[in-house]
C-alpha cells in the first residue's frame, strides 16, 4: 500500500483525481517492475533462441562478473536519485580508489591496509560531494561533473603512465572463479547482498520514507522534521565508499589497475538506474526495479556478445530500452495532454 | 535557484541595470581570467605568446565553444543535451564516408549534410522531450547511446584516413585568414549571431522565461514546447556542424570520435556562467568558458607542468566556478532585496 503511494505520480489536476479514485485492483500489477520482469523473460528467450545453450551456468557466472561493479555502484546512486540529486562522479571514484590502492600496494603497503585506505578516500570524496551539494547548496549535476574530472585527475597524478600488477592471487581469484559450490561471481553475490540491504533501507525504514519524501518535496520534508541536508551528505559518503569498494573489486578482478579504469561508466550506471524505473526527479523508484534492470542489461549484453554484435552497436539496444522506459509510463499523460490541447483549440 | 534571472521582466530600472552590469561582469571576469592565465604563462614561457601557439589555443577551444552555444540554449530552458558528443562522432563519420566514396563532393555540401544529420537528431531529442513530456536528461542520455550505436553500425570497425578527405575540406582545419584560424572564425560568427539573437529576439527571450519559471511561462502564453524543440534542434544542428569541423581538424575519424564531449561541454558552459537549472547565462560566456578551460590546459603544458595535472586542475577550477556563481547569485539576491526597500522585505 505505502509503496504503491510512492509510485503513483503526484496528482496534478481533477482529471487524475477521478481516475485514481476508480482504480481497479488489478492495476496494482500494472507497474514498471512487472514490465521489467516480462522484458527479462523476453531477453532470456531471445538469448536462448539465438545461441544454443544460452542459459548455462558459465554464462550466468560471466554475466555476474561483467555487471558486478556497475551494479554495485547503481545501488547508492539509486538512493541519491530518489532524493532528486545525482552523482556523476561514481566511475571516477571507482578509478581513484583503484589508483590509491595500487599506488600504496606498489609502495609496499599490506594489501588490506591499501584497500582500507581506498575506502577512506572514497568516504572523503563522497563527503566533498555531499558538503558541496547539501551545505553549500550547489547543483549536484554540476558539482559531480566537477568532481568527476577532479577525482579522475588525482588518479592520473597518482598512477599516470604506470599499470600496477602483482596483487595477491588469493584475492585476484575473484575475477576467475565463482564462489565455491555455486556459479555466482563474488561481485554479483556482494551486489545481491547490498541490494537486499538497500531494499530494506529504502522500502522498510523511516530513513527510506524520508528519502522518498525528500525526493517528492524537499521543503515539505524539511518542515516535517527530516534532516534533509544531513541525510544527503551521508548518502554521498555512502556512495563514495561503495564506489571505492567497487574500485577495489574491479582492481582485484583485473588483477591490475591503471588510472583510467572504468572511464565513462558513470552514464552507464545512470542509465541502468533510470531504466529500473527510478524517476530522475526523485521520489519514485524501487530497488527491485534496479536489480531487474541490471539483470536485463547483463543478459542482453551477454546475448549480443555471443552473437558477435560489436559493443558499440549494443549501445543502440540500451538506448532504446532507456527511451522506452520513460516514454511508455508517461504516454498516458502525454496523450491526455495532447487531447486536452486539441479540445481547447476547437 | 535562478535568481540572476534575465533582465527582461524587471519592474524597475535600477535592479535591471544592476543585474545587467553584474552579468556583464561575469563575462568580463572570465575574459580577465583567460588573460591572467595567458599572461602568467607567457612570463614563464615566451613561446606561449607566439602566433602558432595562440592559433592552437583557439583551434583547441573552437569545437567545445561551438557545442557550448547549442548546449547553452538548451540549458537555459532548464533542459540538458547529453547527446552532442555522439552527434559529433556520427556526423563526422557520415561526411567522411561520403567524401571517401564521392571524392568530388563539394566541401560546402559536406558541411550542410553534417548539419542536417545533427538537426535530425536534435529534432528527435526535441520531439520526444516536448511531445512525450519526459525529462530531457533521460531522452538525450538514451540518444547518446543510440546515436553512438548507429555510428558503430555505419563505421563497422573501419577508419576514415586523411587520404580520403579532400584537402579543400581539411584546409578549414588548419588554414588561417589574417592569422586567425578558419575554425575559430566560423565559431566566432556562430557565437556572435547566437549572442545577438539571444539578446534581441523575443523568441529567444522566451527561452529565459521558460527556464526561470516553466509554469509562469506557460501562463504567459509562451509556446514552451515549440521553443524548447527549437533549442534542441539548434543544439543538434550545431553539434552536426561541430562534427564536420572535427573531421576537418583531425582529418580522420573512427567510432570513438567525439565521445565524452558532452560532459566537457557542460563543464565549459557552467564555467561560463550558465546556470545549470536554467534561466540565466549567455552564449558568449559559454564560449569564453570553453576558451578558459582550454587555455588552462595548454598553459599547464607550456609551463612544463606534467600534463598529468590537467584533469585535477580542471576539476578544481570547475568546482570553484560553480561556487563563485552561487556566491554571486546570493549577493545579487541580497542587493535586490535591499533595493526593493524594507517594506517589501520577506
Amino acid at each position: 500500500m505505502t509503496s504503491d503511494m510512492a509510485t503513483r505520480p503526484p496528482v496534478t489536476n481533477s482529471h487524475t483525481v477521478v481516475e485514481s479514485g476508480q482504480r481497479a485492483p488489478w492495476r496494482g500489477l500494472l507497474r514498471w517492475e512487472s514490465v521489467l520482469v516480462l522484458v527479462l523473460i523476453a531477453v532470456l528467450i531471445f538469448g536462448s533462441s539465438q545461441t544454443p545453450n544460452f542459459l548455462n551456468p558459465t554464462n550466468f557466472f560471466y554475466t555476474g562478473l561483467n555487471m558486478g561493479e556497475i551494479a554495485i555502484m547503481a545501488l547508492p546512486l539509486t538512493l541519491i536519485i530518489m532524493t532528486g540529486e545525482i552523482d556523476l562522479s561514481v566511475a571516477s571514484m571507482l578509478g581513484l580508489s583503484g589508483a590509491v590502492m595500487g599506488e600504496l600496494f606498489s609502495n609496499g603497503w599490506p594489501i588490506w591496509l591499501a584497500m582500507a585506505a581506498a575506502l577512506v578516500v572514497g568516504a572523503l570524496g563522497g563527503a566533498l560531494n555531499g558538503v558541496l551539494v547539501a551545505k553549500v547548496g550547489l547543483p549536484s549535476i554540476a558539482v559531480t561533473i566537477g568532481t568527476l574530472t577532479l577525482y579522475r585527475g588525482i588518479a592520473l597524478i597518482l598512477l599516470a603512465p604506470r599499470t600496477i600488477t602483482g596483487f595477491p592471487l588469493s584475492l585476484t581469484k575473484i575475477g576467475v572463479v565463482p564462489i565455491p559450490g555455486t556459479q555466482l561471481a563474488y561481485s554479483a553475490a556482494i551486489f545481491l547482498a547490498m541490494a537486499v540491504i538497500a531494499g530494506v533501507v529504502l522500502h522498510a525504514t523511516p530513513l527510506g520514507r524520508a528519502l522518498v519524501a525528500i525526493g517528492l518535496q524537499p521543503e515539505a520534508a524539511q518542515f516535517a522534521g527530516i534532516r534533509v541536508n544531513r541525510i544527503k551528505i551521508w548518502l554521498y559518503v555512502v556512495s563514495g565508499v561503495v564506489c571505492a569498494f567497487a574500485g577495489i573489486l574491479l582492481t582485484l578482478k583485473n588483477s591490475s589497475v591503471s588510472y583510467d579504469a572504468g572511464t565513462g561508466l558513470e552514464l552507464t550506471v545512470v542509465a541502468i538506474v533510470l531504466f529500473g524505473g527510478v524517476s530522475i526527479f526523485g521520489g519514485r523508484g524501487t530497488i527491485i526495479g534496479v536489480v531487474l534492470s541490471v539483470a536485463i542489461v547483463g543478459a542482453l549484453q551477454q546475448a549480443l556478445t555471443q552473437m558477435n554484435v560489436q559493443p558499440e552497436v549494443q549501445n543502440i539496444v540500451i538506448g532504446v530500452l532507456l527511451l522506452i522506459s520513460v516514454v511508455i509510463p508517461n504516454s498516458g499523460e502525454a496523450i491526455r495532454h495532447i487531447r486536452d490541447r486539441a479540445r481547447r483549440r476547437v | 535557484m535562478s535568481v540572476i534571472t534575465a533582465p527582461a521582466p524587471a519592474p524597475t530600472d535600477r535592479p535591471a541595470s544592476r543585474m545587467e552590469s553584474l552579468l556583464r561582469a561575469r563575462e568580463l571576469g572570465i575574459a580577465l581570467a583567460i588573460l591572467v592565465v595567458f599572461g602568467l604563462t607567457t612570463l614563464n614561457n615566451h613561446a606561449f605568446a607566439q602566433v602558432a601557439s595562440i592559433q592552437q589555443l583557439l583551434n583547441g577551444a573552437a569545437l567545445i565553444a561551438l557545442l557550448g552555444v547549442g548546449e547553452t540554449l538548451v540549458i537555459i530552458t532548464r533542459n540538458v543535451d547529453l547527446s552532442v558528443g555522439s552527434v559529433v562522432g556520427l556526423s563526422a563519420y557520415i561526411v567522411g564516408d561520403l567524401f571517401k566514396h564521392h571524392h568530388g563532393m563539394p566541401v560546402l555540401l559536406g558541411i550542410v549534410i553534417a548539419i542536417a544529420v545533427g538537426a535530425t537528431i536534435g529534432a528527435v531529442n526535441g520531439l520526444v522531450t516536448t511531445v512525450a513530456r519526459v525529462p530531457s536528461l533521460v531522452v538525450t542520455l538514451a540518444m547518446l547511446y543510440i546515436v553512438r550505436g548507429v555510428d558503430g553500425v555505419i563505421v563497422h570497425g573501419t577508419t576514415i584516413d586523411p587520404a580520403s578527405i579532400p584537402t579543400a575540406f581539411t584546409a578549414v582545419g588548419y588554414q588561417t585568414l589574417f592569422g586567425i584560424p578558419w575554425l575559430a572564425l566560423i565559431v566566432a560568427v556562430v557565437v556572435a549571431a547566437a549572442g545577438y539573437a539571444m539578446r534581441s529576439f523575443r523568441s529567444s527571450r522566451d527561452l529565459y522565461a521558460i527556464g526561470s519559471n516553466p509554469d509562469a511561462a506557460a501562463l504567459a502564453g509562451i509556446p514552451s514546447g515549440r521553443r524548447v524543440f527549437t533549442a534542441f534542434l539548434i543544439s543538434g544542428a550545431l553539434a552536426g556542424l561541430a562534427g564536420a569541423l572535427f573531421l576537418a581538424l583531425h582529418a580522420q575519424i573512427d567510432v570513438s570520435g567525439g565521445s565524452g564531449y558532452e560532459l566537457t561541454v557542460i563543464a565549459a558552459v557552467v564555467v561560463g556562467g550558465v546556470a545549470i537549472f536554467g534561466g540565466s547565462g549567455t552564449v558568449l560566456g559559454a564560449a569564453l568558458g570553453a576558451v578558459l578551460l582550454n587555455t588552462i590546459n595548454q598553459a599547464l603544458v607550456a609551463s612544463r607542468v606534467s600534463s598529468f595535472w590537467n584533469g585535477a586542475i580542471a576539476g578544481a577550477l570547475l568546482l570553484a566556478a560553480i561556487a563563485f556563481d552561487r556566491w554571486l547569485s546570493l549577493r545579487v539576491t541580497r542587493s535586490l532585496r535591499s533595493a526593493e526597500g524594507a517594506h517589501r522585505d520577506l
